[in-house]
């Protein structure tokens, strides 16, 4: 039984061994795209968004729905607007803010089951950049 | 401060101001678009006045709610969401027909709020009854609970969702009585429309407010809840029914 | 004293029966994963039913894994000595066909992936909150009511842990039935009857499960099993069905006097169409009239075949029950305005149409088959299993 173990054991590492020196030197998954193409500066300097921007948007996502709190700063809907892509008008898709990231590390995304990634146009997009300046 | 601690906070503050205020005085002016960095306050509380008399077969309610929500449906009538109906009735014994706009009636015992075992689904400190689609597990419990069959599941996947109106597979849904419009100082989406191209048989306000329309239309005019003898002292009343 | 002993479990049988229930488990699986993936649009579940076949099965589950119970608690709790070779058996049945009843439960949510979100949210008004603590809380319960009875130095605890294994599966099961019993919202709900009818239905179901998984586990691993046994638990069965059809009738009679109750009444009783049917032919006849019948008959005495059907007919008439009143009870319209006829495009007024999709029948079958799995495995690492239950070893073991 032991020595059963021990076989199927190596023969794993021996496989996982040789999967990754095929690669050797070659990243397996692309590098995050970070354009950033709008605006002056995030609502908080970039180290901290990189590290805490989940536990932002957990944090305010219950003052929106809980509260009504809707600092138009803090709205998903503001972040889209300025991380969207350019030409595709998204956070997703292959050079999408949010999918590039999140797709290099490896942490699944769950806001855009239910938010629309693309970013606002028409006459409530204009509104809302308008209240986001006046803040 | 925990979320608890803060609400019992501004629960006891706000009990404390009215207390100390003598009758019929109001310290704040209260006016119909709050400030977006102001949260709902419990001095609000909105409702609709629906007058059915008015109601006809016209459905541009049930369109308008569609169009500011994203309520594409699917084809499938049986699954598809609807946060707002046109429901007919005929009296069973003396053949009288009446149609009337039938939503979320934004209890104030919501037995909805009651049944969801993750607080999904709350009712908010205006009267807004709301589901929080970040911790709905989609059990529909709310939606058996639910006297009015108000509340919808969403059975596929969408994409396409209007910006202020997030929506996903696998959550239950209902007429919010178009917060994010009610949060900019308007009206919901439904009552704009019946005002502009329908019969004009639904009024929306401050239940709260002795100054508001609705406030002195239910003062003075009879009208009723749906299912009254639930005692859930429900936001949306009816006239002519 | 009495001797435990795990089953060989080599045969070509285990391993066929472990094989055929693997595979319902597969497809249960695979059901969930499309049902998760697609959206339930492509079950047969609706805006007007929205618990459907999975729910029957899980209920089912759910009410038969606390009502198992009793036999062990008859022996711990109550004191009958011929009923203590069976608690083991009895405790490891609780446990299985809870996991089978929870797993259809949590697979059918529509965030499933919530789960996590389930268990660190709480609203305490709701009885599915209270439920998800009675549930998970059970199951340590009854573990360690179990390993008073396997570890030999802990045996004197073994009534302490059976009676609050007793008192927990009154509350859970309670709980269960208030989840239906709380809801204003549906005409045949409503009901403080729904909680200690659910207790009944649990010892119904419970005891009737037992008997077969009992009965097959010795015929398959060659044990003896006595008559005397058998003859003992076919008659507490048949007080348990008889206790359900009081129940039944006492609701059923109830709202017939009540002028308001008259219609969902009629539609259940008389002209709901296939629900009807279920009830009269499925929950009354089969799983009421016929087990009653098949037990205390003079002429089906003894036989075992006779048992074997009446814990068969218990179980089919129990899923018809839990159809006519999860799936009935949504398909009868809401009451809104009473007096009034109703209609809407969204099908107000009307009975709603229903039927069990591919998908739903797989899931409920495929936590029926967990359950099973469950046990069989465990039969064969673990001694829950007496080595014989012939009539002479239990009289020597009683004395």
């Amino acid at each position: 039984m032991m020595r059963f173990a021990i076989a199927v054991l190596a023969a794993v590492l021996s496989v996982a061994a040789l999967a990754d020196g095929q690669r050797a030197g070659a990243s397996r998954v692309a590098m995050p795209t970070i354009k950033i193409e709008k605006g002056e500066a995030c609502v908080a300097p970039t180290g901290d968004m990189r590290r805490n921007h989940m536990k932002y948007l957990l944090h305010q996502r219950d003052r929106t729905v809980h509260e009504g709190l809707r600092e138009p700063r803090f709205s998903l809907k503001q972040c889209i607007d300025c991380h969207a892509d350019r030409a595709t008008g998204s956070v997703l898709g292959e050079n999408g803010f949010c999918a590039s990231c999140h797709a290099y590390a490896a942490v699944k995304l769950d806001c855009f089951e239910c938010h629309t990634p693309l970013r606002e146009t028409g006459a409530g997009a204009a509104a809302m950049r308008k209240a986001a300046k006046a803040r | 401060m925990s979320p608890d601690r803060r609400q019992f906070l501004a629960w006891g503050s706000a009990a404390a101001a009215g207390a100390a205020l003598a009758p019929g005085l109001r310290l704040i002016e209260l006016v119909q678009a709050r400030s977006p960095e102001a949260a709902a306050s419990a001095l609000e509380r909105w409702g609709l006045l629906i007058d059915i008399a008015k109601c006809s077969d016209c459905d541009v309610c049930v369109s308008a709610c569609n169009e500011e929500n994203g309520l594409s449906g699917h084809g499938r009538p049986q699954t598809d969401a609807h946060w707002i109906r046109k429901v007919e009735l005929r009296d069973k014994r003396t053949g009288y027909a009446q149609a009337l706009p039938l939503m979320c009636q934004h209890c104030a015992e919501p037995p909805c709020v009651d049944v969801c075992p993750t607080g999904a689904s709350f009712k908010r400190d205006d009267g807004i009854v709301l589901v929080d689609k970040h911790i709905c597990i989609g059990c529909r419990y709310c939606v058996m609970a639910c006297p009015y069959g108000a509340r919808t599941f969403v059975h596929e996947a969408l994409s396409g969702q209007k910006p202020d109106v997030p929506r996903g597979k696998g959550t239950v849904e209902s007429c919010t009585l178009c917060v994010q419009r009610v949060d900019r100082g308007e009206t919901p989406a439904c009552v704009q429309a019946c005002n502009r191209d329908g019969a004009s048989a639904m009024l929306f306000g401050d239940l709260n407010d002795d100054a508001s329309e609705i406030h002195r239309r239910l003062r003075s005019e009879p009208s009723r809840q749906l299912r009254a003898d639930l005692a859930l002292n429900t936001g949306v009343r009816y006239q002519g029914l | 004293m009495i001797e435990y002993r795990e089953i060989d479990g080599r045969s070509g049988g285990f391993v066929a029966l472990l094989a055929v229930l693997g595979a319902l488990i597969l497809a249960g699986l695979a059901a969930a994963w499309t049902m998760e993936h697609q959206g339930h649009y492509i079950t047969g579940m609706s805006n007007r039913i929205v618990w459907g076949t999975p729910h029957v099965f899980a209920v089912f589950l759910i009410v038969a894994a606390s009502g198992v119970l009793n036999v062990a608690s008859i022996a711990s709790v109550f004191g009958r000595a011929p009923y203590k070779p069976l608690a083991r058996l009895s405790g490891l049945l609780a446990l299985t066909l809870l996991a089978g009843g929870l797993a259809v439960l949590v697979l059918d949510l529509g965030r499933a992936d919530r789960l996590i979100v389930a268990m660190t949210h709480y609203n305490f008004k709701s009885i599915f909150a209270w439920n998800i603590f009675l549930y998970t809380g059970f199951f340590a319960i009854v573990a360690l009511y179990l390993w008073t009875m396997f570890e030999r130095r802990m045996q004197g605890y073994s009534a302490r842990a059976g009676l609050l294994a007793f008192l927990w599966r009154l509350i859970l099961t309670t709980g269960t039935g208030s989840i239906f019993g709380f809801l204003v919202a549906r005409e045949a709900y409503n009901s403080a009857l729904l909680a200690p009818l659910f207790i009944v239905m649990s010892f119904a179901f419970g005891l009737a499960i037992f008997i077969l998984v009992l009965m097959a586990a010795f015929r398959w691993s060659g044990r003896a099993l006595g008559d005397a046994l058998l003859d003992r638990l076919g008659r507490l069965l048949g007080v348990f069905v008889a206790a359900v059809l009081y129940f039944v009738a006492v609701y059923h009679l109830t709202n017939l006097y009540i002028a308001r109750q008259h219609e969902v009444e009629r539609f259940l009783l008389l002209d709901g169409g296939v629900y009807t049917a279920l009830f009269w032919i499925g929950q009354v006849l089969i799983g009421g009239v016929l087990p009653l019948a098949l037990v205390f008959a003079p002429a089906a005495r003894g036989s075992r075949n006779a048992l074997a059907g009446a814990a068969s007919c218990v179980i089919v008439g129990g899923l018809a029950q839990l159809y006519v009143l999860i799936i009935g009870g949504q398909a009868f319209p809401q009451q809104i305005f009473p007096g009034k006829t109703v209609s809407s495009r969204v099908f107000d007024g009307v009975v709603a149409g229903y039927a069990p999709s591919l998908p739903e029948l797989a899931l409920g079958a495929g936590g029926v088959a967990l359950a099973l799995a469950l046990t069989v495995v465990a039969l064969k690492l673990l001694p829950f299993l007496p080595r014989s239950l012939a009539d002479g070893d239990l009289e020597s073991s009683a004395a």
